[in-house]
C-alpha cells in the first residue's frame, strides 16, 4: 500500500504496534489504506484485524467466474494486452496469497471505468481490488523518474495545475492551445496531442459565488451542501450555476464547502497518497455540512462516485461512511425529494431555445445505478428529444484517453458512442461527466450540455411553477 | 442458430478457435456422430485470424469479427478467417463457430462468412461470457426503453414498505449508506436462487433474501442433501411456493403480498440441474409473472 510498509526492522520507528509488525505475511500484505504513516510522521489509527472492511478475501472468495465483469469491460475489448477484471481482481488477489508476487503490470491498463463493479452479480468489489492493486503497484513497482509516473502524477493532480492556470485563463488557453506546446507535451510527457486542452472559464466559479454573496435562498429544512470538483469550479462554470440555479428555484439553501478534487483522476493513476490527502479534507468539511443538516450532492457522476464508493473501500477515514450515505447525484436527489416530472411536463419546449440531445450515461454514473435517470426524466420534457446512445463506455474515462500510448484505444472504445450518436436526431451531446463530455464533442465536434443546463433551461426563470 | 439444428441432414463442419478453449470442435464433431445425428460432421481447430493473446477475451475477438479488422497481411479478420476455414471445408453445407461471432451485427457477419464459404454459418452457444446471452439482455433493455419503462440495475433492494392491506408499497435500493425509495403497483421478484443468492440460507432455514418470503424446507438439516455429488438433493428445490399466479405463499398457504409474483431461479419446487429444465423454468414462469403482474398495473 501507498502509505504502508512491507518490512519490519526491529529498529524501524515505524509506529505499527506489536500486533501488526508480527501479524503473518500472508494477512499483512491485505492492501488495506489504513496502515498510515504520514509525511510528517503523524501516526494515523491502523486497520489491523481480519475480516474488517479492507479485507479483500471474502470478495475475492465470492467470484464464481461467470465472467460478466469480462464482457462488460471496455478496455479488455479493444486492448488485447489486458487480461480484463476478473484477472487484475480476484485472480490477481489470490495469485497474491501464495508467495511473493509482484503486481501484473497490465493493471494499468485499466482505466478505472469501473463498469465491472456494476456487471458483478455477487458483489465483488472489483474495482476496490483493482484500486488497491494499482497503488501497490505505483508504489512498489513503478519508477518515480519515469516519465510515465511524472506524467500521471500530473495528470491525476489536475486540479493543482487548474488553480494556478485559472489564475490568468486567457493566458493559459492561449498557451494549452498552442499546438507548438501540445507537441512538446505529448513528445516530453506523453499526453496526447490529439486532444485540446479543457479552457479555464474567465471566473471559477467560487469567486462567482462570492463576488455573488454566495446563498440567495435560507431554508432551515431544504440544505444542500455542493460538491462542485475542480472541473465545474475552473473550467464547465455554467454547470456549477445550473445548480445553483435549479435548487434555489425549489427553494434549497446551498452551501458550498472548501473542498479538494473528489481523487476520482488519483485513483484512477494508482496515486492513493494524493486521493487520501484529498479524501481526508473532503471528509472533514462534507462531514461538518451533513452534522449542520445539510446533504451533499454532486454535478459531476465521478465525484459522487468517489465520495459514496471509493472513499469507504480505500480508506479508513473518520467519518467516510456518513458522507458516503449522505452524497447523492444533482439530479438524483431532486428526483427523490421534489416533484420535479410534473413541472417538466408542464414545460412547451418548443417554445424554448432547446435542442433535441444525444445523451450517453457515464460509467460512474451507471455504477451509481443513474444511467436511466436523465432519460426517463426529459421523456416528459416536450418537444424535445433526448435519445441515449447506448450503454458503451465514451472511451476517455477521465486520464486514460489523455495518454499518448491510450489516446488509439481511447478511441477506438468511443467509435461506438460516436457513431450512436451520430445516428440520433440531437445533434447537441448531454451528459453528466466532464471528461465523457469532451470524449463526445472531441468525436463528434456538437456542443456539450449537462442535465442541469436543460433543467435550468426549462424551469428557471419560466411560468413554470416548482 | 437455427441453421444449426440437430434434425436438419445436411452435411456439416463445426470450426473451434486455438484460443476459445471452451469449444473444442473434433470432440464435439465426434459426439455428434456417436449420437447418431443424421449428417456427417467434422471438426476443425483453426487459429483466430490477427496477432491476439493465448487467452483473448471472446469479445475481444467478436469485436474483430463486427469491425472486420486489419488481421494483417493486408486483409480484414473475416477474409483471412473464411481463408483458414475453406481447406477443410469438403462437402459441408453448413459450418458452425462458437458464437463470438460479433455482438449487435452478428447478422451481418454471418451473411458475409455465408457467402465467403459459400456454405451456411450458423452459431453455437457455449458457456459464459454468452454472446447470445449478451445480444438477448440488449434486445430485452432495449424493448423496455420503447415501452416506456423506467429502469435502474446495479444496486440492491434493501427495504421495503407495506401498506394496510399488506400490499407492497415502496421498495428501497441501497446506494452506498444512502436509501433511494421506488414505488410501483406490482413486483416482480426474479433474483435467482440459492446460487443467485434470491435465496438466503442460514442454521434456522433458508428464506427468500429480499421480501423474506417463505421457503418450504425439511425441519431436519441434515435431510437438506442427500448422499453423493449428483444424488436428489431437497436444496436443490428450495424457492418460493407460488400460487397460481406466481405470489409466494406463506407458510400458511396464503399470499406474502397481493402484488408480489416470482419468477426464475427464486421458485422452488424444481431441481433445474437434474432436470436441465432452468431456461423453461425461467421463460414460462417469467412469462405468468410478467402478465398476472400487469393485471396489478
Amino acid at each position: 500500500m501507498s502509505d504502508g510498509h512491507d518490512t519490519h526492522h526491529t529498529d524501524d520507528d515505524c509506529g505499527c504496534s506489536d500486533a501488526e509488525a508480527t501479524r503473518p505475511a500472508g494477512e499483512g500484505a491485505v492492501p488495506d489504506g489504513g496502515t498510515a504513516t504520514e509525511a510528517g510522521g503523524e501516526f494515523e489509527p491502523v486497520d489491523v484485524f481480519d475480516g474488517s472492511d479492507m479485507d479483500l478475501r471474502p470478495g475475492a472468495d465470492s467470484c464464481y467466474k461467470c465472467t460478466s465483469c469480462d464482457t462488460s469491460c471496455p478496455v479488455a475489448e479493444v486492448d488485447d494486452s489486458f487480461p480484463g477484471p476478473k484477472f487484475q481482481g480476484p485472480e490477481q488477489w489470490r495469485l497474491k496469497r501464495k508467495e511473493d508476487t509482484e503486481i501484473d503490470d497490465s493493471i494499468m491498463g485499466c482505466s478505472n471505468c469501473m463498469r465491472c463493479d456494476g456487471a458483478c452479480p455477487s458483489d465483488v468489489p472489483l474495482s476496490q481490488m483493482h484500486n488497491s492493486a494499482r497503488g501497490e503497484y505505483v508504489d512498489n513497482q513503478m519508477d518515480k523518474l519515469s516519465r510515465e509516473y511524472i506524467r500521471n502524477r500530473i495528470l491525476a493532480n489536475y486540479g493543482t495545475l487548474a488553480r494556478v492556470g485559472s489564475k490568468v485563463p486567457r493566458l493559459t488557453n492561449a498557451v494549452m492551445g498552442n499546438s507548438l506546446v501540445q507537441k512538446i507535451n505529448e513528445k516530453v510527457l506523453g499526453i496526447t496531442a490529439e486532444r485540446d486542452f479543457p479552457e479555464f472559464a474567465d471566473e471559477t466559479f467560487r469567486s462567482w459565488w462570492k463576488r455573488r454573496g454566495g446563498p440567495k435562498v435560507h431554508s432551515e429544512e431544504k440544505r444542500i451542501a455542493y460538491f462542485h470538483g475542480d472541473y465545474a469550479n475552473y473550467n464547465t462554470v455554467e454547470v456549477a450555476k445550473a445548480l445553483v440555479r435549479v435548487y434555489e428555484e425549489f427553494g434549497y439553501e446551498i452551501l458550498v464547502p472548501d473542498q479538494r478534487c473528489s481523487g476520482t483522476p488519483m485513483f484512477a493513476n494508482g496515486m492513493l497518497d494524493d486521493a487520501r490527502r484529498s479524501a481526508k479534507v473532503n471528509v472533514e468539511n462534507l462531514g461538518d455540512a451533513i452534522e449542520n443538516g445539510y446533504d451533499v450532492v454532486a454535478s459531476c457522476t465521478s465525484c459522487s462516485m468517489a465520495l459514496r464508493q471509493e472513499y469507504p473501500e480505500q480508506f479508513d477515514l473518520d467519518g467516510t461512511e456518513t458522507v458516503a450515505a449522505n452524497t447523492y447525484d444533482a439530479l438524483e436527489y431532486l428526483l427523490v425529494h421534489e416533484n420535479v416530472i410534473d413541472p417538466i411536463r408542464a414545460v412547451d419546449g418548443d417554445q424554448l431555445d432547446l435542442p433535441d440531445f444525444a445523451y450517453h450515461a457515464p460509467c460512474h454514473s451507471r455504477n451509481q445505478g443513474l444511467d436511466r435517470q436523465a432519460v426517463e426524466l426529459f421523456r416528459h420534457l416536450d418537444g424535445v428529444d433526448v435519445e441515449d446512445v447506448g450503454d458503451s463506455c465514451s472511451g476517455i474515462s477521465g486520464t486514460y484517453g489523455w495518454k499518448e500510448e491510450k489516446y488509439d484505444y481511447s478511441m477506438e472504445i468511443g467509435e461506438e458512442m460516436f457513431e450512436h450518436m451520430e445516428h440520433a436526431e440531437g445533434e447537441t451531446g448531454m451528459t453528466e461527466c466532464p471528461t465523457c463530455s469532451m470524449q463526445m464533442e472531441h468525436g463528434t465536434g456538437y456542443e456539450i450540455n449537462h442535465p442541469l443546463e436543460v433543467l435550468e433551461k426549462a424551469l428557471v426563470d419560466t411560468d413554470v411553477e416548482v | 442458430m437455427a441453421p444449426g439444428l440437430a434434425s436438419d441432414d445436411r452435411s456439416t463442419l463445426l470450426v473451434g478457435f486455438e484460443a476459445a478453449t471452451d469449444f473444442d470442435a473434433p470432440l464435439a464433431a465426434d459426439r455428434l456422430t456417436a449420437a447418431g445425428v443424421p449428417f456427417d460432421v467434422e471438426g476443425a481447430t483453426v487459429a483466430f485470424p490477427g496477432e491476439y493473446r493465448a487467452d483473448a477475451a471472446v469479445t475481444r475477438l467478436a469485436h474483430a469479427l463486427e469491425r472486420d479488422e486489419d488481421a494483417g497481411e493486408g486483409r480484414s479478420t473475416r477474409q483471412r478467417l473464411a481463408d483458414r476455414v475453406r481447406p477443410h471445408l469438403g462437402d459441408a453445407e453448413r459450418v458452425g463457430f462458437p458464437a463470438i461471432l460479433g455482438d449487435a451485427h452478428v447478422e451481418d457477419v454471418r451473411a458475409d462468412l455465408s457467402e465467403r464459404l459459400d456454405a451456411e454459418v450458423f452459431e453455437i452457444p457455449t458457456g459464459p461470457p454468452s454472446l447470445p446471452g449478451i445480444r438477448l439482455e440488449d434486445r430485452l433493455f432495449e424493448a423496455l426503453d420503447e415501452a416506456g419503462v423506467s429502469m435502474t440495475t446495479g444496486n440492491p433492494v434493501v427495504d421495503h414498505e407495506t401498506d394496510a392491506d399488506g400490499r407492497i408499497e415502496r421498495v428501497y435500493i441501497d446506494r452506498n449508506g444512502a436509501r433511494i425509495p421506488y414505488r410501483a403497483d406490482a413486483y416482480v421478484l426474479a433474483t435467482g436462487g440459492l446460487v443467485g443468492k434470491g435465496v438466503d440460507s442460514d442454521r434456522d432455514g433458508p428464506r427468500e433474501a429480499v421480501f423474506g418470503c417463505h421457503v418450504p424446507a425439511p425441519d431436519d438439516r441434515m435431510a437438506w442433501s442427500g448422499e453423493g455429488a449428483f444424488a436428489d438433493h431437497a436444496f436443490a428445490r428450495f424457492g418460493v411456493d407460488p400460487d397460481d399466479r406466481l405470489r409466494p405463499l406463506d407458510a400458511g398457504g396464503s399470499p406474502e403480498f397481493a402484488n408480489l409474483f416470482a419468477a426464475g431461479g427464486v421458485v422452488g419446487g424444481a431441481d433445474v440441474a437434474r432436470e436441465k429444465s432452468a431456461s423453461g423454468v425461467s421463460l414460462a414462469t417469467g412469462l405468468v409473472a410478467g402478465r398476472t403482474a400487469a393485471e396489478e398495473a
